[in-house]
Formats: structure tokens, C-alpha cells, sequence
């Protein structure tokens, strides 16, 4: 009796994660899929077939925004990395007690705020009447008003600090759980910071480094918001791109070939990143 | 010694931490190839001190000499000196190997050089053939010695050990004694170790010194820390003891008479105890130092003879013991020969205690 009550528990248990999963992941991803494989051949009429996944490999357009997209994330995850990573070592050894505790929570309270007005924020700071503008011309190092907005660099501003908290987050996790007498021993046996960093921190810092640049890469390269707003109209995003398919160009069937195709990068370049860190995806999702 | 200097010195070495004194001008010497020991309770300060030999920490004042060179100021990766840490810390990213390895790659030794090196210390402290293994596959007392074999791969001066057997059960710590002793005189290396145990201590050094705060009370070899302390707390903490508070009657010469607070006379011999008539006093026994017999017969002429009433017996092998109460006073601990009549000793049963004066210290209580 007991074993079926505790059965019952389980399931019971169990039934939001399994809804959750099979309502809101499961089924719109068939759905997209179904929608995707459909060519348009007349109005209301559709085959099926690939022809969506087709003209995306023959408008340069799509796969050079594609490929755009997932260079620019993969630099952002680099430079989050090595943002992140002194300031969680900071956070995670160096400091103690109170002091952990407020740093760890300053690097929080941005994010009680929306991305939304984060990212206006950093507007703020970088168009052409913003803050670093004036400043400039007020210290009288430029003549005129710049613009700092609308390029790539602006973009890759707004994504690393988009970003970083969950980068931060993972590492300091892992680095808290490196033993300070392992880093006493490695100095103890003559090394010196780069080789104790090198041989000793970064090899037990790994899954958190890696799941760190795995959830920095996805939100990067799923991103909508920041890129559009700190990149203007062309600032040339997958995620725009796919936007404009449903809502503008309302070619819903495109719109889904793309949204697939970057579910297919996203994934194969995690893969690709667990296979050349030799780690595995339980193993730091697991101890991050 | 032929050596004029010896490998480890220490002058005056001081520890402040904002108003508190960890290490309280502490001095003493190491000469070549001998096992010192630093015996003391938790939080006496003998961590620092060693900390302070490695070069995690900084002496507030004093100086630090290995091989005659004055240490202050150099960083611990530049200091001739390794440690082997309390929970060993190898490194459980790395394979035995590259471990044992570590310290040869940060000087920048050739690959070849390093797997024959790595290999040949291995082999030496027992465990050939494990430099592929990962180090959760290797039990407690391989990982002590591969923690070991990583120090002195690179050849230091001087190896500290920082109570490294503490998280080993009690038989492999008893054996783990026998062979750290063993491995010392095999690689002739000046080993420093600090412990609170004093049994570690006492099988394995050749000098102990005893810490309390923050200072040392005693520095000597085993027998005579353990048979003629200097102080009370060497006497109290160094192996068993009964610890009997009394008052100084009278001297006569080397021996004097003391009462104690329950009103028994005590006699004991002190050539140079500092004591005068009327002064209080701590007076120290060793439980073996007891004589136990079951009759009052052939005991007439000895001193310090009591007759009292067996408490508890604590049987423990040759270590065995009882509790002797007398007709007054807090009962005493009396080793337990395996022989003969003492075997059928039970609590209730009447016994005689007597002791000779020469073998128990006799020390100026605190604060008289």
C-alpha cells in the first residue's frame, strides 16, 4: 500500500514537469516542425517538403546572418569568460564572509531590473547625446557628438553584460569548492600564478567554465532585444531575421525553417564545445 | 655535527594577528636528517609557526633560517621547503603521475627526466607502477605516501607535515607511524612534523618540542620530554598522568613532604623544585610509576604507600588499567600488569598503592 502511495506522489510529482515539457516544448516544436517542412505553392495551398530549409541555403542573406550570429555569440561567450572569470575568483577566494556576500549580491541587483531598461540604460550612456558623447567633448578629445550606438561593438557591450551574471554565477559555485590548500600546495611546489592557474584552478574550474559559456552562448545567440536595440535596424541577427519572417513578412513557413536551424546550431555548438573540453553535459549541469 | 649550519633555525620568530599572539618568540634549530616534532594542543599556535616556514605567512618579527639563509621575504614557490598538507591535497584533476610530477614541470625538467624521476619516487616509497592512476583509486595510506613521494621528488631541504595522519583510522595511523619513521631515515631528509598526538610524536621524533600558547615549553628528545618534563603542562600533557594538587609541608634536601588538599602525605623527590615550605603545588604521576599489590606484605619501608579500593577496571590489553580509590581525594589511574592475582581484580577489591619519590615531578601550581 505504501509503495503505491508513494507512487501515486511521484507521479503526482512529476505531472507539472512532464506538462511543462510536453505542452510548452514538445508540441509548439512539432507544430514549428510541421509548419517548417510545408511549402507554400499557392494561396492555402501547401506541399510538403524542404523547400523552406532550401531557399535559406540559397539566399546568402539568411546563412551569412546565420553564421554572423553564431561568431558574434561565440565572441561574446569568450568575452564573458574573460570578464567573468577574475571576478568570480575575486568573489569566490579572495574575499569572505560579508564582503563575499555583497560583492556576489552587486553583481545581482542589475538584474532586478528588466533587460528591457538595462539595455535602454546603455543607450543612455552610448548615443550620440549620451553620456560618453558629452563627456568626450566636455574633457575636449573630440570636436563633435559621437555615436557610439548602432555597431557591432555596441552590441557585443550589451551582450557580455547581459550575459555575465550567469557566468558569474557557475564559477563562483565551482571556484568556492576548490580547496584553498590545493592553490597553497601548488605554490608550495614551486609554481607560479600561471601555471597554478593553468594546471590546477581551470581544470577544476571546467564544468563550471562550461556550463557558464554554455547558457552565455544560448541566451546570446537567442537574444532579440539587445542586439536590435544597441544594434539599430541593421544590426543583422538571426533571431530579427526570424522575426521579421513571422510578423512582417508573415511567411510563417520560413520563419520556422530558421527557427529550427537555429535550434540545430545552438545545439551543435554546444556539442562541439563539450567534445573539446572533453566534458560532459550531466557532469557540469550536474555540479554547476 | 659537521654541518655548521643546521637546516632549519628559528630566531625569536613572532606571530601577531591584529591583538592576539599565535607564536610568542619562539627559537630553536634542526640540525641535517633528524625528525622534529611540534607537539601541542589545537590552537597553540604550531600550525602558524609552520605556516611560517613554508611562507604562507609573514613573521611579525624574528628570522627564519634554512641552510643559513634568512627566509623572510622570499615567496613559498622560492623556498627549499615543501609541506605535506593535513588533507594531503593532491590534485584531483591530475593523475598520480602528473602529481608527484607537479613540482618538476614548474622548474622546467625535461619530459623524459620527469617520468624517470616520477617513477623512481614512486618506487620508493612503495607503490610502483601507479603514476597512471586517477587519485580516488588509490586508500588513505597510498595517497600519504604519493603526498610524500611529491615533496621530496623535489629534493627540499626541509619537509613539513602537517598532522597528515589525522584523517586515518587508528590502525593504519599506528602503521603509517613505523613507516614515515622508516621513510625519514631512508631518504635522510629533515622532516618537520606538528601533531597533537602525542603518541606520533613520541614514536617518531628524534626531538619534540612541546607548544602552548604560542610558546615552547620543552624542547627534547622523547624519553626525557616524556620523563622529566619541565613544566606542568609538558608533565599533564605528554602521556598519562595523575595530576594530585597539594601544598608544600616541608624540604628536607632533595626530598620533600607535601599534603595533599584531601589531607594524604606525599613524598617526593625534587632536587630543584623552586618550592618553599607552605607553597602550593601541582604533583605529577605516571600510572605505571604506581606499584599495585594486593596485601600490605613486604611493602613495609616504602614510601608513599596508600591502601585504597579498586574503582573501575579498564581493561585494554597491555595497555590495561584501574582506578584506585583512596580513603580520600579523586581516585588515581594505576597501570594494570597482565599478571598473575592483578588479572582477578574487580571493582571493590582492596589494593595497596606505593610509589617511589624519585618518579614523580612536583611543580609550582598556577598562580601560586
Amino acid at each position: 500500500m505504501t509503495t503505491d502511495g508513494s507512487k501515486l506522489g511521484f507521479y503526482l510529482l512529476l505531472a507539472p514537469i512532464l506538462l511543462w515539457l510536453v505542452v510548452l516544448i514538445i508540441l509548439p516544436h512539432l507544430g514549428l516542425f510541421w509548419v517548417s517542412i510545408s511549402e507554400k505553392i499557392g494561396p492555402r495551398e501547401f506541399q510538403t517538403g524542404f523547400g523552406n530549409y532550401v531557399t535559406f541555403f540559397e539566399e546568402p542573406l539568411y546563412w551569412r546572418t546565420f553564421a554572423r550570429t553564431a561568431i558574434m555569440s561565440i565572441l561574446a561567450t569568450a568575452l564573458t569568460l574573460i570578464f567573468g572569470f577574475p571576478i568570480a575568483y575575486y568573489i569566490a577566494k579572495l574575499t569572505r564572509g560579508r564582503t563575499k556576500t555583497t560583492l556576489f549580491l552587486m553583481c545581482m541587483i542589475p538584474f532586478w531590473v528588466s533587460e528591457l531598461v538595462r539595455t535602454f540604460g546603455w543607450m543612455i550612456l552610448l548615443r550620440e547625446t549620451g553620456v560618453f558623447s558629452n563627456l568626450l567633448q566636455y574633457l575636449g578629445l573630440v570636436s563633435g557628438p559621437v555615436e557610439f550606438l548602432y555597431n557591432d561593438a555596441a552590441i557585443m557591450v550589451g551582450l557580455v553584460y547581459t550575459s555575465i551574471l550567469f557566468m558569474v554565477v557557475p564559477l563562483v559555485t565551482t571556484l568556492d569548492s576548490l580547496d584553498d590548500s590545493l592553490i597553497e600546495a601548488g605554490y608550495d611546489l614551486g609554481g607560479n600564478s600561471l601555471s597554478i592557474l593553468r594546471e590546477i584552478v581551470i581544470p577544476h574550474a571546467m564544468p563550471g567554465i562550461v556550463s557558464g559559456c554554455i547558457v552565455v552562448f544560448m541566451l546570446s545567440l537567442g537574444n532579440y532585444l539587445t542586439p536590435i536595440l544597441l544594434g539599430g535596424k541593421d544590426s543583422l541577427w538571426f533571431t530579427g531575421m526570424i522575426y521579421t519572417q513571422f510578423i512582417t513578412r508573415f511567411n510563417w513557413e520560413l520563419g520556422s525553417a530558421l527557427g529550427f536551424l537555429l535550434l540545430a546550431l545552438s545545439s551543435g555548438v554546444v556539442f562541439l564545445g563539450l567534445k573539446l573540453s572533453r566534458q560532459s553535459l550531466a557532469d557540469t549541469m550536474g555540479r554547476a | 655535527m659537521a654541518n655548521p649550519a643546521p637546516d632549519l633555525q628559528c630566531l625569536d620568530l613572532t606571530k601577531d594577528f591584529d591583538d592576539f599572539r599565535a607564536v610568542d618568540h619562539v627559537s630553536f634549530e634542526v640540525p641535517q636528517g633528524s625528525f622534529f616534532s611540534i607537539l601541542g594542543p589545537s590552537g597553540c599556535g604550531k600550525t602558524t609557526l609552520l605556516r611560517m616556514i613554508a611562507g604562507f605567512q609573514s613573521p611579525s618579527s624574528g628570522d627564519l633560517l634554512i641552510k643559513g639563509a634568512s627566509m623572510i621575504g622570499v615567496p613559498p614557490n622560492k623556498r627549499p621547503v615543501s609541506m605535506v598538507f593535513q588533507h594531503l591535497a593532491l590534485f584531483p584533476t591530475m593523475n598520480i603521475g602528473d602529481n608527484v610530477g607537479f613540482g618538476l614541470r614548474q622548474r622546467g625538467v625535461a619530459r623524459a627526466e620527469i617520468a624517470r624521476r616520477v617513477d623512481e619516487i614512486l618506487a620508493r616509497v612503495g607503490l610502483p607502477g601507479v603514476a597512471g592512476r586517477r587519485v580516488d583509486q588509490l586508500s588513505g595510506g597510498q595517497k600519504q605516501r604519493v603526498a610524500i613521494a611529491r615533496c621530496m621528488v623535489l629534493e627540499p631541504d626541509v619537509l613539513l607535515l602537517d598532522e597528515p595522519l589525522g584523517a586515518l583510522d587508528l590502525k593504519l595511523r599506528e602503521h603509517m607511524k613505523v613507516e614515515l619513521k622508516s621513510l625519514q631515515a631512508a631518504f635522510n631528509t629533515t622532516f618537520v612534523y606538528i601533531t597533537h598526538d602525542q603518541s606520533e610524536a613520541l614514536v617518531m621524533s628524534d626531538n619534540i618540542a612541546v607548544m602552548n600558547r604560542g610558546r615552547f615549553e620543552q624542547i627534547g628528545p622523547p624519553q626525557e620530554v616524556y620523563h622529566s618534563p619541565d613544566t606542568a603542562f609538558v608533565a599533564g600533557f605528554v602521556g598519562e598522568a595523575n595530576r594530585i594538587d597539594a601544598r608544600l609541608v616541608s624540604v628536607n634536601g632533595p626530598v620533600l613532604t607535601l599534603e595533599s588538599e584531601s589531607g594524604a602525605a606525599l613524598s617526593v623527590e625534587a632536587a630543584q623544585s623552586g618550592l618553599s615550605a607552605g607553597q602550593r603545588a601541582q604533583v605529577f604521576l605516571r600510572p605505571e610509576a604506581i606499584e599495585l599489590t594486593t596485601s600490605a606484605e613486604g611493602l613495609e619501608g616504602r614510601e608513599n604507600v596508600t591502601k585504597g579500593t579498586v574503582a573501575s577496571v579498564l581493561f585494554n590489553g597491555a595497555n590495561s588499567s584501574v582506578t584506585v580509590q583512596h580513603a580520600s581525594g579523586t581516585p588515581i589511574s594505576v597501570a594494570l600488569p597482565q599478571t598473575g592475582d592483578m588479572a582477578k581484580l574487580r571493582p571493590g577489591s582492596t589494593v595497596y598503592t606505593s610509589w617511589h619519590p624519585g618518579r614523580a615531578r612536583v611543580y609550582p601550581a598556577p598562580g601560586a
